[in-house]
């Protein structure tokens, strides 16, 4: 674990020099090019770290803390909306629904803490969200963001999870990624009574009912979505 | 001992012994050629190694018998839902909203069952068939096809052991393309999981058994949350606290022990999984 997190930052110094040389912000789109663009320019000696030019976070997939830090991006986005709910359900939540939505809560934040402490000083800082989407008085605005950013955190588990090294990393995940997967199936369940799995509508997430399977999306389908919802500019290099 | 004799008598109780041993008849051969060369004290080794091919109940140590493994835990469920829904009638309440959940879960679990028979190809198990189980549990559960509340019970406590089961072979297929599938399996196991426990909790009306979507802290601070003793098997080890070495109880104000233990689900080893499934294999 010090290993790994010295070799990080050790690495996360040189990707910091590339950028600094190429003054080239990369944002999801074309990101994999321009992270070969970057590697390529070479490790240029400017030891400006942390660099203060760089505009909100940098996800750098080149290894486990990068896999891990997209994973607290989404979790810091999902406890940020369900802290919003709790604090003020819809009015017309029954006890039961407040109760789970305060459970679920918890949950979020217990994912969110695990992965800042987890990846220590090389997490990335607090992400800036922005809700203004969601009507939170309204039942079927609070319910309908709950299932996307559910089915949302199932897809991008399930698709990254082939990335982690560190086996110890990887069923961490895996730990988590199945207790969101039930908050997906309670809330869609509360959607539409019987919709728990419905892999059909999962199609855009890339389930496929036919093999049986769930959603599973690659970090650069997930993040434009879940990027709607915040305001902090999330870079991506190497992925 | 004469091991035709002895595969001849498990023919007249297991009419496709063969063809578990192996689709193709023709590789038998192999076994008997190879029991040529093994001494006489060797052979009920070896004949056991057979038997566990067979059955998909070896410890998974590849991809191949991670997946195999897999394909013989979704025989199971697939044949406890097919079984409820086709020939069980009364169990399951007509018209109700559980006719239609109970028959897209056994549709996944068919799906599944199809999907890693193809993906195997001839290194699958041979089929296992509704009458190799027993899904009273040897009388355990003897009312698992009349009750419906004890077939709620065992459902939960099937599709939690299987969101355990897939993630305990995580490790195994670290890295593979194969852990993506077997990661779409595993969600949706536990999409099934919450919904059953939803079920049984009385779903949107509330009114029924104590338990929450999410696999929480049982009486008196146990693993069990489930209010069925006998199914603890499945629940060891659920009521950790600590990840990769951080204590999550406390992480943030709020996050209490239920909570800390609610937000992560635990893995079994296969030898705990395959002690869970034998109870349900019929001796």
């Amino acid at each position: 674990m010090k290993n790994l997190q010295q070799k990080n930052e050790q690495e996360e110094q040189s990707v910091f020099n590339a950028r600094l040389q190429r003054r080239s912000f990369l944002q999801y789109a074309g990101a994999g090019a321009a992270g070969i663009a970057l590697i390529a320019a070479g490790c240029k000696k400017d030891r400006n770290f942390p660099d203060p030019g760089v505009e909100g976070v940098v996800l750098d997939f080149k290894d486990d803390f990068g896999v891990l830090n997209y994973a607290y991006a989404l979790e810091q986005l999902e406890a940020a909306f369900y802290i919003q709910v709790a604090s003020a359900p819809p009015t017309d939540f029954t006890a039961a629904q407040k109760a789970y939505f305060q459970d679920i809560q918890f949950h979020e934040i217990a994912h969110r803490e695990y992965f800042k402490k987890a990846l220590g000083t090389a997490a990335i800082g607090s992400l800036e969200v922005n809700f203004s989407a969601i009507d939170f008085k309204s039942k079927a605005s609070v319910l309908g963001a709950a299932m996307a950013f559910e089915d949302l955190g199932v897809a991008a588990y399930n698709g990254a999870g082939v990335r982690l090294k560190d086996t110890n990393y990887l069923l961490a995940a895996g730990k988590i990624v199945s207790v969101e997967a039930r908050h997906a199936s309670y809330i869609r369940d509360l959607v539409s009574y019987g919709s728990f799995a419905d892999l059909t509508t999962l199609g855009p997430l890339g389930a496929d009912n036919g093999k049986g399977l769930d959603a599973a999306l690659t970090p650069d389908k997930v993040l434009p979505i879940a990027g709607k919802y915040v305001k902090t500019k999330i870079n991506v290099i190497n992925l | 001992m004469n091991i035709v004799n002895i595969l001849e008598e498990i023919e007249k109780v297991d009419g496709e012994i063969y063809e578990r041993l192996n689709p193709r008849r023709a590789a038998m051969k192999d076994f008997f050629n190879m029991g040529k060369k093994l001494t006489l004290a060797a052979m009920p080794l070896a004949l056991g190694s057979v038997f566990q091919k067979a059955y998909g109940q070896t410890v998974p140590t590849d991809v191949t018998s991670v997946l195999n493994y897999a394909l013989t835990l979704e025989y199971l469920e697939y044949h406890f839902y097919n079984h409820a829904v086709e020939a069980a009638p009364g169990l399951i309440p007509a018209g109700t909203p559980a006719v239609g959940a109970i028959t897209t879960i056994r549709n996944h679990e068919k799906a599944h069952v199809d999907l890693l028979k193809g993906a195997l190809g001839d290194k699958a198990i041979g089929p296992l068939a509704y009458t190799y189980f027993d899904f009273t549990a040897g009388g355990a559960f003897a009312d698992v096809y009349t009750n419906y509340q004890t077939f709620l019970a065992v459902a939960q406590a099937f599709e939690d052991t299987g969101v355990r089961a897939y993630k305990g072979q995580a490790g195994l297929l670290k890295g593979n393309d194969v852990l993506t599938i077997a990661l779409q399996i595993h969600s949706v196991e536990a999409r099934h999981a919450a919904h059953i426990r939803f079920m049984r909790s009385g779903g949107p009306n509330g009114g029924g058994v104590a338990v929450k979507p999410w696999i929480s802290l049982g009486a008196n601070g146990g693993a069990n949350d489930s209010g069925v003793p006998a199914v603890d098997p499945v629940y060891a080890g659920e009521a950790t606290e600590t990840q990769t070495g951080i204590t999550i109880t406390g992480i943030a104000s709020g996050v209490t022990k239920a909570a800390a233990v609610e937000s992560f689900d635990e893995p079994l080893t296969a030898q705990q999984v395959l002690a869970i499934a034998g109870l349900f294999i019929k001796k």
